[in-house]
């Protein structure tokens, strides 16, 4: 279950990322879950497919946002290794 | 069916800021459901004497039709509600229930069956995953089949869920095991979270009854000691913790030992919305046992209507309408001032606080109650039979 930047993460089964009209926002909704997304995980969720490699959705954040990417790897590596204790994400 | 956690809307956890800010709750438009339960059908081959439908169980004719129950569904949508959790009874007796899916599902809506899962078999899960749905939960009534069977008053059945568990792993579809517990199965709640895991389930409610209707006539059978909350609630921290990553579990703790009540629902009407199988919208599973309500109809008003002007719907909203202790205690917008329901069935006035409340007048009652727990006896869920009380 540990995550590197190898691991090739996808939302887990009986997850998925929706529009929230009524509330203007993103969420990931799950069994009797719901999740608000935000600016971050969603760039990130919508990344994962089970193919890319955290890498590579590492390498996508870094070319979108002005960051280093040290600081874009802590942040996405800290917050798919939450999601996946969570069941949200699995690797 | 199995109770729903009243802990929690639906145990509905919202983890980063979803919950609207009380200047939100204050202002003059109700903040939207999150959740529907729609009641299927009253009608189950189960007997569990902590059922959470009604004493006055609805029949078959009198049921809400196809056409009805995928009007709202879009209504559900359109309002803002975001999960739909199929439930009864046993959702899977109406034989449209693939059809119901598949509305739920182009509707946009999440799709969770709450089964006992006898009547599942692997073409009826395929049926169901290929329509759409998108979670299943399974009640299971202990860990050993004989006890399990004897509880659920249902012989055999603790054998058809395990079959019919594998048929939707088989699937590919998410599972949830739900084990409802009291004083007859929690020595085996250990065995219940390794069966949780064999059958792999994601996700596992532990859930404490909740005593009305049917679960308050078996009290006396059902209330769990204190040394046996303090035991599983040990097991759960653990299992939580050597569990990580593989198993989530969502507890829902029994008030009859707490000194402060539950949030039940998280508040009256505001999260999740409930149609009972005849058409009644109401606040809470339950809310059909409070008197001198009129809960409005689905067939003949809007779920939007019902949601935002219904009297019903409104009555115990907020904090406004609360008297004795809850009347500007600082827990108010914590516990709501406890369940509704269960200020009514030991208080006769659900607009008293909730006995569970140490700061309630009639808090011995609770205790008194443990008192009296002696039995092993069930009156069981009979259609047209309301137990003695």
């Amino acid at each position: 279950m540990s995550l590197d930047e190898a691991s090739q993460p996808r939302l887990a089964r009986g997850f998925r990322l929706r529009q929230d009209a009524a509330r203007g926002r993103t969420v990931v909704l799950g069994p009797e879950r719901v999740f608000e997304a935000d600016e971050t995980a969603l760039a990130t969720l919508a990344l994962i497919d089970g193919e890319r490699s955290v890498a590579t959705i590492i390498d996508t954040l870094v070319a979108q946002y002005v960051a280093p990417r040290a600081e874009i790897a802590g942040d996405v590596l800290e917050m798919l290794a939450d999601l996946v204790e969570r069941g949200v994400v699995t690797s | 069916m199995t109770p729903p956690s009243t802990q929690d809307p639906l145990a509905l956890s919202l983890p980063e800021s979803a919950t609207p800010a009380p200047a939100l709750r204050a202002a003059a438009s109700v903040p939207p459901p999150l959740g529907l339960l729609a009641e299927l059908t009253h009608r189950c081959p189960l007997r569990c004497p902590y059922c959470s439908n009604p004493i006055e169980l609805a029949r078959q004719a009198a049921e809400l039709d196809t056409a009805t129950w995928l009007r709202v569904f879009r209504e559900a949508a359109d309002l803002g509600v975001l999960q739909l959790h199929l439930s009864g009874g046993e959702p899977t007796l109406r034989r449209d229930l693939p059809d119901l899916v598949r509305g739920a599902a182009e509707a946009g809506l999440y799709t969770n069956l709450i089964t006992s899962a006898v009547t599942l078999d692997a073409a009826r899960v395929n049926a169901l995953a290929e329509a759409g749905l998108d979670h299943v939960q399974i009640s299971f009534q202990d860990a050993d089949p004989a006890s399990a069977d004897r509880i659920g008053g249902y012989a055999g059945g603790h054998a058809k869920k395990l079959t019919a568990a594998a048929a939707i792993r088989a699937a590919g579809l998410p599972l949830t095991l739900n084990a409802v517990v009291h004083r007859q199965n929690l020595e085996r709640l250990p065995e219940m979270i390794d069966l949780a895991v064999a059958l792999g389930a994601r996700r596992m409610e532990v859930a404490h009854v909740q005593y009305y209707g049917w679960a308050l006539a078996n009290r006396d059978a059902l209330l769990p000691t204190r040394a046996q909350l303090d035991a599983a609630t040990a097991t759960i921290d653990s299992a939580r913790t050597c569990l990580k990553g593989r198993l989530t579990i969502d507890y829902v703790v029994p008030d009859y030992h707490a000194a402060r009540p539950k949030a039940c629902m998280g508040g009256w009407a505001s999260s999740v919305m409930v149609v009972a199988p005849t058409g009644r919208a109401l606040p809470c599973h339950a809310a059909e046992s409070l008197p001198n309500f009129d809960f409005p109809d689905v067939r003949t008003h809007s779920l939007a209507a019902i949601w935002n002007h219904s009297e019903a719907f409104n009555r115990y909203r907020g904090t406004a309408w609360m008297t004795g202790p809850c009347a500007g205690c600082p827990n108010a917008e914590i516990d709501w001032g406890g369940c509704r329901c269960q200020a009514h069935a030991l208080t006769a006035n659900a607009s008293n606080t909730d006995p569970a409340c140490a700061l309630s007048p009639h808090h011995a009652l609770l205790a008194t109650a443990l008192e009296h727990a002696t039995t092993t006896h069930f009156t069981y869920r009979e259609p047209g039979r309301p137990p003695a009380r």
